[in-house]
C-alpha cells in the first residue's frame, strides 16, 4: 500500500463505497434484466471494481476517459449519475443518450467520458486523438482509456500505443487483464502473456498491478498520472483482474472452470478491501451497513427515475444521425 | 509561397485547388491541421499538401506512420476535444484499415450519445481507376461510404468544388468524406472570381439539353461531357447532371432533369451490383417512373478488379462511347438495336 494516497479515513470510506456503489448498482441491473426491463447485452463489472475506482481517483474534472463495452463501473467511477445511467439501461429519453446508447455505449459530456465502446480496440485510437487535441490546445488534460486483454490482440492496440508514444501524447493507457477475451484465455491468444512487457517495445513506461487491490490501483494511476501531467509522454498500466459473472448476463463457462472462478472470489476486491480496513480498525459493521444502505437507497432512486422516464418519440428516431453544430 | 486565386482569375490545377483549399482552412481556423501518410516532408503522395509543411510547420502538417485506422481515429478523438482535424488517407483501397473508425465510431457517436457529441471531421482520399496501378490502388469505393448514415461525402469532380468544398466541409458539424478522382489532380481551370464559396448540399447541372440525362461524379464527369460531344455530333443534346455530393444524395435535382429530359443514363466507375448507380436508378423509379419513356439505364465499371495492363484497364471502366452508346440507344431505340 502506497504513502502517496491520503490514507486517511475518508478516502479509504471513499474507496470502499465506490466499489460498493457499482457492485449493487449492477446487481440491480440483473434483476432489471431478469425482468425484462434491460435488454440486449449487458456485461457485468463484478469483479474489475478496483480498476475503475482506483484509476478515476488519479483523474481530475479536465481529464478525458474513453471506456470499453463493460463500463457501468467505469462510467461511475468517474461520477456519471446514476439515475441518467439508468435512464439509459432502460432506453428512456431522461438517459444519458436519450436511449440511443443502452450498456454498451454510455457517454456524458459533462464528466468528458467519451463513451463505452463496442468494438474491442476501437476506444484506443479515439483516445489518442482526445489526447492529441487536448495537447495541441494547451489544456494539461490526460486521457485514461480502459481496454482488455481481448484489445491486445488488435491491431488498433498496436498502432495506437506506437502513435501516443511516437507524439507523446498524455493518454493513460489502463489494461483490465480480466483473463479472457470473452471465452479466449489469455494464453491461448497471445504470444507473450506479459502484458505490460508489451509497453516496452513502444518506449512506453509500463507496470502490471494487482488489479483486485484498489490501493495499488490507486497508487499506480496516480504516479503514472502525475508523470503524464508532468510531460513525459503517455504511460501504461496492466490492471490484472477478473471477471466473476460471465461475458455477457449467461453463458455456459465452458472455458474456465468453476474453481477457478470460486478461487478468484475469495481475493474479490471488494470482500478484500473490506477485510482489510476491519483487520487496521478502520472501518466498523455499522460503517459498511451506512454505505450498503446508502448505495442501495441511491440506486432504488435511479430505478424510480427510471422507470418513471419517458420514451423517445419514434418521430425523434433520426434526430442526430446528423448534427445542427457543434455541441460546446 | 505560391500564389492564391484572386481577382485575376488564373487558371490552376485540381490539385493546387486542394493545396489552397487546405492553406485557407490552416490560415482562418487555428483549430485545423493535416494528418496522414507522407503529407510533410515527402510532400503528398499526389502532392496536394506540398510545401505546407515550411509554412505551418510539424505540429500542422503532421506526417503519420502507415497506421491508418490509429490515424483516423485519432482524428475523430481530436475533433471531439475540439479540433477541426483535415485527414488525408492515400487512397480508398487503404481506407478500408480505417474502416471501424470510420463507420464504427465517425459515423456513430453523435447518434449513440444522444447528440452530446459532434464529429467535425474531415478525411480527403483518392479514389478510382485509369493510372494503370491495378486493382489494390484503382477502386471506387465511395459507394460504401455513401451507404453509411452519419456521413456526409463529396466527389468534387471540377476545379471550383476542388478549391471551395473544404471550407464547406469544415464547416460542417459532421464527419465529411472527400473522394478527389486519381485522374482529375491534372486537370485546369480558371477560377470565378466572384465565387468564393460552394455547397455541399446539392447536385448541379453542368450542361443543358433536352434528349437524355448523363448523371455522372468524379472523373465520369469528364467522361460524360466528352460523350455528350459525341452525341451533340449525332444530334442528341445530353444534359449533364453532376451528382457533387453522394451523401445525402440530391434526388431533387435529378428528377428535374429526367422530367425534361425523360431519359436517364448513370455513370458510376465503381461496380454496378450495390452500387450508388443503383441507388439512384431504384430513386428515379420510385420517384419519377411517370417522367420516364424509357428504361434507366446504367454505365458501371466491370465487375472484376482493376487490371494493370492498359487495354484491359480500359475495358473495366465507363468509357465516353460506352456512355453515348447507352444514351444512343435510349434516344434512338431502333438505331440503338441495330
Amino acid at each position: 500500500m502506497s504513502a502517496e494516497i491520503g490514507l486517511d479515513h475518508a478516502h479509504l470510506h471513499h474507496l470502499l463505497r465506490q466499489m460498493i456503489r457499482i457492485r449493487h448498482f449492477e446487481a440491480k441491473c440483473v434483476e432489471l434484466y431478469q425482468a425484462q426491463k434491460i435488454l440486449g447485452f449487458l456485461h457485468l463489472y463484478d469483479g474489475e471494481e478496483a480498476v475503475s475506482v482506483g484509476v478515476m481517483e488519479a483523474l481530475g474534472p479536465e481529464d478525458a476517459v474513453v471506456a470499453t463495452y463493460r463500463e457501468h463501473g467505469q462510467a461511475i467511477a468517474r461520477g456519471v449519475g446514476m439515475d441518467r445511467l439508468m435512464a439509459e439501461m432502460l432506453g428512456k429519453a431522461e438517459g444519458c443518450c436519450l436511449g440511443r446508447g443502452g450498456s454498451m455505449h454510455v457517454f456524458d459530456r459533462a464528466t468528458r467520458f467519451y463513451g463505452g465502446n463496442a468494438i474491442v480496440g476501437g476506444g484506443l485510437p479515439l483516445a489518442v486523438g482526445v489526447a492529441l487535441g487536448d495537447k495541441m490546445q494547451g489544456r494539461n488534460a490526460v486521457t485514461a482509456c480502459f481496454f482488455g486483454d481481448g484489445a491486445v490482440d488488435e491491431g488498433e492496440f498496436h498502432e495506437s500505443m506506437n502513435l501516443a508514444a511516437l507524439w507523446r501524447l498524455p493518454v493513460l493507457f489502463v489494461c483490465e487483464n480480466n483473463l479472457y477475451a470473452m471465452g479466449m484465455a489469455l494464453a491461448r491468444a497471445e504470444a507473450e502473456t506479459d502484458i505490460a512487457r508489451k509497453a516496452a517495445g513502444y518506449r512506453m513506461p509500463g507496470v502490471a498491478v494487482d488489479g483486485m487491490d484498489v490501493i495499488a490501483v490507486e497508487s499506480a494511476a496516480r504516479h503514472a498520472v502525475e508523470e503524464i501531467r508532468s510531460g513525459g509522454g503517455p504511460q501504461f498500466l496492466e490492471c490484472r483482474t477478473y471477471r466473476f459473472r460471465a461475458h455477457s448476463m449467461y453463458d455456459a463457462q465452458s472455458y474456465r472452470t468453476k474453481g477457478e472462478v470460486d478461487a478468484w472470489r475469495k481475493k474479490g476486491p471488494i470482500v478484500r478491501f473490506q477485510g482489510w480496513l476491519r483487520e487496521n480498525g478502520l472501518i466498523n459493521d455499522n460503517d459498511i451497513c451506512r454505505f450498503e444502505a446508502e448505495a442501495d437507497a441511491e440506486i432504488k432512486a435511479a430505478v424510480l427515475f427510471a422507470e418513471a422516464g419517458t420514451l423517445e418519440p419514434v418521430e425523434e428516431l433520426e434526430r442526430f444521425v446528423t448534427m445542427e453544430r457543434v455541441p460546446t | 509561397m505560391m500564389p492564391t486565386a484572386g481577382a485575376n482569375s488564373t487558371t490552376i490545377s485540381y490539385r493546387e485547388a486542394c493545396r489552397q483549399a487546405i492553406r485557407d482552412a490552416l490560415l482562418s481556423d487555428p483549430r485545423s491541421f493535416v494528418m496522414g501518410e507522407d503529407i510533410g516532408r515527402y510532400g503528398g503522395c499526389y502532392a496536394v499538401t506540398k510545401g505546407l509543411i515550411d509554412e505551418f510547420g510539424e505540429e500542422r502538417i503532421r506526417d503519420t506512420p502507415l497506421s491508418e485506422s490509429a490515424f483516423v481515429g485519432a482524428g475523430i478523438g481530436a475533433a471531439l476535444s475540439g479540433m477541426r482535424p483535415i485527414v488525408e488517407i492515400m487512397t480508398v483501397n487503404f481506407s478500408l484499415l480505417a474502416l471501424d473508425q470510420i463507420v464504427n465510431n465517425a459515423a456513430t457517436i453523435p447518434h449513440m450519445s444522444g447528440g452530446q457529441f459532434a464529429v467535425p471531421l474531415v478525411i480527403r482520399m483518392a479514389t478510382g481507376g485509369g493510372r494503370r496501378v491495378a486493382a489494390q490502388h484503382s477502386h471506387s469505393l465511395e459507394g460504401w461510404y455513401a451507404h453509411i448514415p452519419g456521413l456526409r461525402v463529396l466527389a468534387p469532380a471540377v476545379v471550383e468544388d476542388a478549391r471551395y468544398m473544404l471550407a464547406a466541409a469544415l464547416a460542417d458539424p459532421n464527419p465529411v468524406l472527400i473522394f478527389e478522382h486519381v485522374m482529375l489532380y491534372n486537370i485546369e481551370a480558371a477560377l470565378d472570381p466572384n465565387v468564393t464559396s460552394v455547397d455541399i448540399e446539392r447536385a448541379k447541372l453542368r450542361r443543358e439539353g433536352i434528349d437524355v440525362t448523363l448523371v455522372a461524379y468524379g472523373n465520369g464527369l469528364q467522361k460524360a461531357f466528352a460523350a455528350a460531344d459525341l452525341l451533340a455530333a449525332d444530334g442528341i443534346a445530353a444534359e449533364i447532371i453532376d451528382l457533387r455530393v453522394l451523401r445525402p444524395l440530391d434526388t431533387a435535382t435529378i428528377l428535374a432533369s429526367v422530367a425534361k429530359t425523360r431519359r436517364v443514363v448513370i455513370v458510376d466507375e465503381a461496380w454496378r451490383s450495390g452500387s450508388l448507380a443503383a441507388e439512384i436508378g431504384m430513386r428515379i423509379a420510385e420517384e419519377g417512373f411517370f417522367d420516364l419513356d424509357a428504361p434507366p439505364r446504367r454505365v458501371c465499371g466491370r465487375e472484376v478488379p482493376i487490371p494493370y495492363a492498359p487495354h484491359l484497364e480500359d475495358a473495366a471502366l465507363p468509357q465516353p462511347a460506352d456512355i453515348a452508346a447507352a444514351a444512343r440507344a435510349l434516344v434512338q431505340p431502333a438505331k440503338g438495336r441495330a
